[in-house]
């Protein structure tokens, strides 16, 4: 099985998406030419054309409102926002359109869309290079959100959100573009959406995570092992829909859970797991169900040490599983 | 004066007029009644729906409405019988099932596009139907229509801007009725005339009386030949005026006079229509009155229909979320 990087797995996707249907298209800010500012669409303009590979004007709102109207309409774009930050003046078309056609047109449309955004801090990008939006969305029904934490599901993941005849926001841990390898699948694959993955196995407790926390979690649990605390780790992949049996069949097991995220604590993503496992796991807890988020300020900041203080990383979340196993 | 269109066509659109400000008066009749819940009047602005609506192939071009467009969608094949069970909630509206408020259209049936109520989103849509429409190389147009406070919006420069860059086969109609509510375009924008925004976004603009159907439907008819033969979007200004507050929940005697309202109604569409096809010898005042006695059937027994129809079941507002859901169902 070939190695490849995140961003090579992301680009991969999008070009056998582009091969295998016509009606798949790119649009979003400096995905033409330059190939995108991460290189996500690098070769893709050359290799498809202006008419597949479309440099938007620079305004997100419309990127995601054209997509909207071009996928009502029979074809099935893919919408870059070049970082997450500034999905927000897309909120609208995102959250009033493309989440509510289905429900709204009682059926008649639906909006199958994929809006793909880097997100995440730790690459020295202060408040709008840097931010985690996911809890704004999971908080909405009629989309679908996904984020990968290795090339292989990135690969797998994005083609199915493709193919999904729903909004899906795919949001990609751009500190990992490059950082996190891994091996992917020769030949078509497919990673279907609303299943997690037991990355780890283990018996102590399970830690719930997603992304690029993911990353630092593999660590972690690498580090307690030495201590003899076996850590089970469940990637999410799709926060939503969530995969509820997988977290409750690990909680049966292990009987301690602990979250982990980088976007900030209150009214976080974690927070509806902790509020699924207390309802629906009360009697399999032996401890609190605790969570490691980002610190509730505005945004990541751009000074190292201000932002080492706000990024998650392995020994904080080794710090937190001690804790945890030690109840 | 040549007339643009057969005489049977003519007639055609002054009935899909007249049936429209029957049906909308009724519906302001039953809310008064207090049998329905909610009603946006279009009283006004029929001649540039009509006239908007038979400037394009119906059925195979593609329509982005808001929610005045009472008359467009008649135009579209949509049936009293459809909007009677929109106004009451009932099961079986084809916008959305009881879903919506009244009045946010959707007609798959007919290229027409569901639409929200915060304003001017639909502007971007129909940008992408007209991207992939050219995309894919096809000859469709697409119209959509906003009122004169929604061009405030970024939402609606950021669509048109697209278009415009593009050269997309999209006609921007901004329906001019002098209020957003109650606030005045004065207040809104500091051009003289809506149309005159095409000038910083680059493509034609043209300002044209809406209360009159024929000139309506001749500039929208160039503007669809411009777009249909691949030469771009414009910008079509209807100026019409409201005569009906805002909707059922508005008071307009807060924010503009009766004198106003008065002088107004003296260029009712429905009376400019009449008289010029009277004058031409293509509407008589026995033709009228069949008409006037065919809405008025018409109306009644929609009426009847939409009292009789079931609500929807209390289960069904839990789907369809999502696609799978209307594929499962």
């Amino acid at each position: 099985m070939p190695e490849a990087t995140l961003i090579e797995a992301i680009r991969q996707a999008m070009d056998e998406e582009l091969a295998r249907d016509e009606r798949v298209f790119i649009v979003g800010e400096d995905v033409g030419k330059r190939g995108g500012v991460f290189r996500a669409t690098q070769g893709l303009y050359e290799k498809y054309g202006p008419q597949r590979v479309i440099d938007a004007p620079l305004a997100e709102l419309s990127i995601v409102g054209v997509g909207i109207g071009a996928a009502l309409y029979g074809m099935r774009p893919i919408c870059e926002i070049q970082f997450a930050d500034f999905i927000h003046p897309a909120f609208n078309q995102i959250v009033n359109e493309a989440a509510k056609m289905c429900y709204r047109s009682n059926g008649e449309w639906t909006v199958p869309l994929v809006i793909r955004a880097p997100y995440g801090g730790g690459i020295g990008g202060g408040l709008y290079h840097s931010q985690s939006v996911e809890a704004f969305f999971t908080h909405v029904p009629g989309l679908k959100v996904v984020i990968p934490s290795n090339p292989a599901d990135a690969k797998g993941l994005l083609k199915a959100a493709v193919r999904d005849p729903n909004p899906v926001l795919y949001f990609e841990p751009k500190k990992g573009y490059r950082l996190i390898k891994g091996e992917i699948p020769a030949g078509e694959y497919l990673v279907p959406l609303g299943k997690a993955n037991v990355s780890r196995p283990g018996r102590d407790l399970t830690l719930i995570t997603y992304g690029m926390t993911h990353y630092y979690a593999l660590k972690a649990a690498q580090i307690v092992a030495t201590e003899g605390i076996e850590t089970e780790i469940i990637d999410l992949r799709t926060l939503l829909p969530i995969d509820k049996e997988t977290l409750l069949q690990s909680v049966k097991k292990t009987g301690k859970v602990l979250i982990a995220h980088e976007d900030n604590l209150t009214g976080g993503y974690g927070a509806e797991i902790a509020a699924i496992l207390a309802d629906q796991a009360f009697t399999d807890l032996d401890a609190p169900i605790k969570r490691l988020a980002g610190p509730d300020v505005p945004a990541v900041p751009f000074s190292h040490p201000m932002q080492d203080w706000f990024m998650p990383n392995a020994e904080k979340i080794a710090a937190a599983i001690r804790q945890l196993a030690a109840f | 004066m040549a007339l643009p269109l057969p005489e049977e066509t003519l007639l055609e659109m002054y009935w899909t007029m007249l049936l429209s400000r029957r049906l909308d008066e009724r519906a302001w009749a039953l809310h008064r009644q207090g049998k329905i819940a909610f009603h946006i009047s279009a009283i006004g602005h029929e001649a540039a729906q009509v006239g908007a609506a038979y400037a394009i192939r119906r059925g195979y071009d593609w329509v982005a409405p808001y929610y005045r467009d009472l008359t467009l969608m008649l135009a579209l094949g949509y049936t009293p019988r459809e909007f009677m069970l929109n106004l009451m909630g009932k099961k079986g509206d084809p916008s959305s099932g009881g879903r919506q408020m009244p009045s946010h259209w959707s007609l798959k049936r007919a290229n027409v596009i569901s639409h929200s109520a915060p304003v001017a989103t639909q502007t971007s849509h129909a940008a992408g139907i007209g991207l992939a429409i050219k995309l894919r190389g096809e000859d469709k147009v697409v119209i959509t229509s906003v009122g004169e406070g929604s061009t405030s919006q970024g939402e609606w420069y950021e669509g048109v801007n697209w278009a415009a860059v593009h050269k997309l086969p999209v006609v921007f109609i901004i329906v001019n009725n002098l209020y957003a509510i109650s606030v005045r375009q004065e207040l809104q924008m500091a051009v003289a005339n809506a149309a005159d925004k095409a000038l910083g976004l680059g493509l034609p603009g043209v300002s044209v009386d809406g209360m009159d159907f024929l000139t309506m439907y001749q500039v929208m008819k160039e503007a669809v030949d411009r777009a249909r033969s691949g030469d771009g979007p414009t910008i079509v200004e209807a100026r019409v005026y409201r005569i009906t507050p805002h909707s059922s929940d508005d008071d307009d005697r807060s924010y503009r006079s009766r004198e106003e309202v008065e002088q107004f109604k003296q260029r009712d569409p429905l009376l400019i229509a009449r008289r010029t096809l009277e004058g031409e010898g293509v509407l008589t005042p026995q033709k009228h009155e069949a008409l006037e006695q065919r809405a008025k059937e018409l109306v009644d027994e929609a009426v009847r229909f939409g009292e009789s129809a079931p609500y929807p079941d209390p289960e069904e507002a839990a789907y369809p979320v999502y696609a799978e859901d209307v594929q499962n169902a």
